[in-house]
């Protein structure tokens, strides 16, 4: 009976805070596009998402693409399919890779530092100082940074898209001897629009996410250094799962027959 | 106090945190360029109360009114507006890490007021020289300051916008008795050039002695007892002797053991 009792406890638990994230996410959308607005803070926040991720997004991908190609290639040549590398590469780097890894390496970089930002924020009474001053904290502290993780990291993945079909070619141009000509050929015959679109719609989603998790467990931490840390670890966590969830969901979406 | 409407008028303030009722019934008034300072233990509400009026914390029952007008059920438009009437000095300074010390100072008037970062700056860095903190420490970041000028700092944030009430909440706690006599004068000097209402809190009775017109002592979440600060070492009330003259022996029985 207790058992059945602390499974009932934790799933009224999950609810309420599904539904609190859920009130959380709808009040911070509505105060992106009410005014004030404060594009010092959205441009700052561009800046720290988007150009200071950068080389970690890029390294992940470059990576990521020079070892797709590899592992490919010892798989593909088992029944002569070597032809069939380039498109893989390009379809898994713009559908699923680039994409995916930008928004967990973003969630770990981001994410955390936000909520470390706002729960430590919040313990030491800046946000109830941001209240005094006529300040709406939704306004002031969460919306710049939503719109910026919003916007930054579909760019961040495009960019992440080049790097690691770069790194694809890289390897098989310079590691297993493919004719560039013939690769590059390959890399966008079957590369369609709705391949690098559903990856950015995706990126959107994932900095919505990410965004969205910092700012919410460090705006509700509670309890001095260790509640910023739990509101730090929580974020990452939860941000990176989301992400997973939601990257199926919309791969659904755009290419579920 | 004065027969005219109070500034701050507060009635059967309830507030509770779960199991626990933290306010229990509070009645108090805070008249026109007074200074009221509400005394009381650690525990007893203090923070609640005075986060209530600001709107930081949603009371469960009773009425808050400001010059008359009932701020408990403001949306949040509406708070910021009532918001501008405030200043609020905090227990930790709550100064923003992220923003220069003039900044910070001018951070009510740039985003409260939508005054042009130049002409804010300039009135900044009067308030600091007001507190006694010269130009160059407007430019340092919050972090590089000692704990008696970030209480300044704070200060001259509270009153940057020249608020018609400000609140204070522990202003002298974590200073050295010389450095909280400064802020404690600081306080007076500011209130009184201003013409503001005051409402503060504190358990450092050499500040309420010095800061305050009225005190209340606020006990087991009510107002136990309220009068003239000259009247405080005479108030024929055990609980209020007890409290100003820190006996560990009367009715106020602390819990030593959990």
């Amino acid at each position: 009976m207790n058992f059945l009792a602390q499974i009932g406890r934790m799933f009224l638990l999950f609810l309420e805070s599904t539904g609190r994230i859920a009130v959380f996410a709808v009040s911070s959308l509505s105060h992106c596009v009410r005014p004030p607005f404060y594009p010092r803070l959205i441009g700052r926040q561009m800046v720290d998402i988007g150009y200071y991720s950068l080389p970690v997004v890029a390294l992940t991908t470059l990576f990521s693409g020079m070892v797709l190609a590899l592992q490919s290639y010892s798989g593909f040549a088992r029944f002569q399919a070597e032809s069939a590398i380039a498109t893989v590469v390009v379809l898994s780097i713009t559908r699923e890779l680039a994409p995916v890894l930008a928004g967990l390496m973003v969630a770990g970089r981001i994410g955390a530092s936000m909520a470390a930002e706002i729960g430590t924020m919040r313990v030491t009474e800046q946000i109830d100082a941001l209240t005094t001053l006529s300040t709406n904290p939704y306004k002031y502290l969460i919306a710049p940074r939503i719109l910026a993780g919003l916007t930054m990291l579909p760019l961040l993945v495009l960019v992440g898209d080049i790097i690691g079909v770069f790194g694809g070619y890289i390897v098989s141009i310079y590691k297993l001897g493919f004719n560039p000509a013939t690769y590059v050929k390959q890399t966008f015959d079957y590369l369609e629009t709705i391949d690098v679109v559903s990856g950015l719609v995706k990126a959107g989603a994932f900095g919505f996410i990410v965004t969205l998790m910092g700012c919410y467990h460090g705006y509700n931490s509670r309890g001095g250094a260790q509640g910023v840390g739990v509101a730090t670890t929580n974020a990452v966590v939860s941000a990176a799962i989301l992400i997973l969830i939601f990257n199926y969901v919309i791969t659904e979406l755009f290419f579920a027959r | 106090m004065s027969t005219e409407s109070p500034k701050i008028k507060i009635r059967d303030l309830h507030k509770g945190f779960g199991s626990k009722q933290v306010l229990k019934g509070v009645n108090l008034d805070v008249g026109r360029s007074e200074s009221l300072v509400v005394i009381g233990g650690s525990g007893t509400g203090k923070s609640v109360l005075l986060k209530s009026v600001l709107g930081i914390i949603h009371p469960d029952r009773g009425s808050i009114e400001v010059d008359g007008e009932d701020v408990v059920h403001l949306s949040a438009r509406e708070r910021e507006r009532v918001n501008t009437k405030f200043g609020m000095l905090f227990q930790g300074g709550a100064l923003f890490d992220s923003l220069p010390v003039w900044e910070n100072v001018a951070f009510g008037l740039i985003q409260g007021k939508r005054m042009p970062r130049s002409e804010a700056k300039v009135i900044a860095l009067e308030k600091l020289a007001s507190v006694g903190l010269g130009a160059d420490v407007g430019e340092l970041w919050p972090a590089e300051l000692s704990g008696g000028m970030q209480k300044r700092v704070a200060l001259a944030r509270a009153i940057a916008t020249e608020p018609e009430i400000i609140f204070f909440d522990e202003p002298t706690t974590g200073l050295d008795p010389i450095m909280a006599d400064v802020i404690n004068g600081l306080i007076v000097e500011c209130v009184r050039r201003l013409g503001a209402s005051a409402l503060s809190i504190t358990h450092d009775m050499s500040s309420v002695r010095k800061i305050a017109d009225r005190v209340a002592m606020l006990y087991n979440g009510q107002i136990i007892w309220v009068g003239p600060v000259a009247d405080i070492d005479n108030s024929g009330n055990e609980y209020v002797d007890q409290f100003i003259n820190g006996r560990a022996e009367g009715p106020i029985q602390m819990q030593v053991r959990g």
